[in-house]
């Protein structure tokens, strides 16, 4: 389930992805607070070209309006992510992943633990095979606050846009500040999650990238004897 | 894999292809489907609409206060129809909002008929797809007043509206369309409604984004099947 779920989501994100930039180049400028257009000071403008004429960019040109196919795959991938992580949280919950693999223990928030494995890190030391089954206290830490920080928030700042969710449910716009404020985080939230990406393709190529692919799709890991 | 593993995966494959059918049927008999249901888009903007019809229901859109009113934002140009631009030439004067369908009283409006109308003003948002808003007040006739005036039979099930603009136009479900916050807006902010916002005539969806509430409104259509749509943007717009 945990391989599953993965692969969906890194279907899912990789949509969300695109099809967010596409909307994002409608509108590059960000507010705070309940409003924000073009006749207001932004509290930050990309340095991007838009897709509408009435967006000032300093730029000469307008892009190609992509919100049609950009907004319903946006909005279809946001349902199978959803679905997909509820799968994952209920079956982790269920089958102990969290409490064995996701959480962080006690003995790995001991300073000694914590600074060998940054120590570890810092030299991009190459796993031993021997932890090819677990997750480092540094991938728990990581992985616990993309599951339980960053996903939610995404899903919290997305649903506050949405004028029919804030009718229904004001406190979950309220709470963050504004519909526009819920804009400028679901975007940060954005970056955030890339970074993470990046570091993590990053340490799956450092910890040798034929044997966790096939460890994260087959499920088995390779005799530590051929490391390609 | 092993093969009871395989067995475990088409039987759960197979119930959950059940389950969806199931779950298709049921959502069809509640009005749950939009009309946009079909296509590689159909499932997300069916669950978007089905969780929002169940979930969210009636609620009313958020109003604000007075402080919050900022300035409204004129999103592109007035219309170039000539048509339009001799209407405005005497001050709007001869506009008419035609009423008909399947009503049994088929009514034709001027302004001042709309105006000589119980009125509801409402200070709300509204955000456009692309990304950005603002709040203003917004003052018209319920369409549920409208249509109640009209005379609207149980079988209905969705108001279609037409711009002046020949390629504006769109529908609401009956639901969205009797709710109390749903307006046809003569007025912004005390004044008249300016040209830019969508003046004289706007259908205002305060539950719904920008693109639903359609500008300079000449007709409004009660149908009990769905329109065709062809909109680029999902249809149910609450998101």
């Amino acid at each position: 389930m945990v391989r599953i779920t993965h692969w969906l989501t890194v279907m899912c994100f990789l949509a969300l992805l695109v099809s967010g930039i596409e909307i994002l180049l409608s509108h590059p400028r960000f507010y705070w607070g309940e409003v924000g257009n073009v006749g207001m000071a932004p509290l930050f403008t990309l340095p991007l070209p838009a897709s509408r004429a009435l967006v000032p960019t300093g730029y000469q040109f307008v892009l190609p309006d992509q919100n049609g196919w950009s907004r319903s795959l946006h909005f279809e991938a946001a349902w199978a992510v959803g679905l997909t992580g509820l799968a994952y949280v209920l079956s982790s919950l269920l089958g102990g992943h969290f409490r064995r693999n996701l959480l962080p223990g006690r003995d790995h928030l001991s300073l000694p633990s914590l600074s060998r494995s940054i120590a570890a890190h810092l030299k991009f030391q190459r796993p031993p095979e021997s932890e090819a089954w677990s997750y480092n206290v540094l991938q728990r830490i990581a992985y616990t606050a993309v599951v339980f920080g960053l996903f939610p928030l995404a899903i919290w700042t997305g649903l506050a846009m949405s004028p029919a969710v804030a009718a229904g449910f004001p406190a979950i716009v309220a709470t963050l500040g504004g519909q526009q404020s819920a804009r400028t985080i679901h975007f940060f939230v954005m970056i955030l999650l890339v970074l993470f990406v990046a570091v993590h393709v990053a340490m799956v190529i450092l910890a040798g990238f034929g044997n966790r692919m096939r460890a994260m799709i087959t499920g088995t890991v390779e005799d530590g004897k051929e490391q390609s | 894999m092993s093969g009871i593993s395989r067995r475990n995966w088409l039987v759960g494959g197979f119930a959950a292809a059940a389950g969806g059918a199931v779950a298709v049927k049921m959502a069809a008999r509640y009005g749950l489907l939009p009309p946009d249901a079909s296509g590689i888009y159909g499932p997300g903007t069916a669950l978007t609409y089905a969780a929002n019809r169940i979930l969210v229901g009636n609620s009313p859109a958020r109003e604000f206060s007075r402080s919050q009113i900022s300035k409204p934002f004129v999103n592109g140009d007035p219309p170039k129809e000539a048509t339009f631009q001799k209407l405005q030439s005497n001050g709007f004067l001869d506009w008419r909002l035609q009423v008909d369908g399947m009503v049994s009283r088929p009514a034709t409006y001027s302004l001042a008929d709309l105006k000589a109308l119980p009125a509801r003003s409402q200070i709300t948002h509204l955000a456009c797809e692309e990304g950005w808003s603002y709040i203003s007040e917004w003052t018209g006739v319920p369409l549920a007043h409208v249509l109640s005036n009209a005379g609207l039979p149980p079988q209905a099930r969705y108001v279609a509206y037409q711009s002046i603009q020949k390629d504006w136009s769109d529908f609401i479900d009956i639901a969205e369309a009797l709710h109390p916050q749903t307006l046809i807006a003569y007025g912004l902010n005390g004044g008249d409604l300016p040209v830019g916002n969508g003046g004289p005539l706007r259908l205002r969806v305060p539950r719904q984004l920008g693109y639903k509430s359609v500008k300079y409104i000449t007709r409004i259509t009660v149908t009990d099947r769905m329109p065709k749509f062809a909109g680029d943007y999902s249809w149910y717009a609450g998101i």
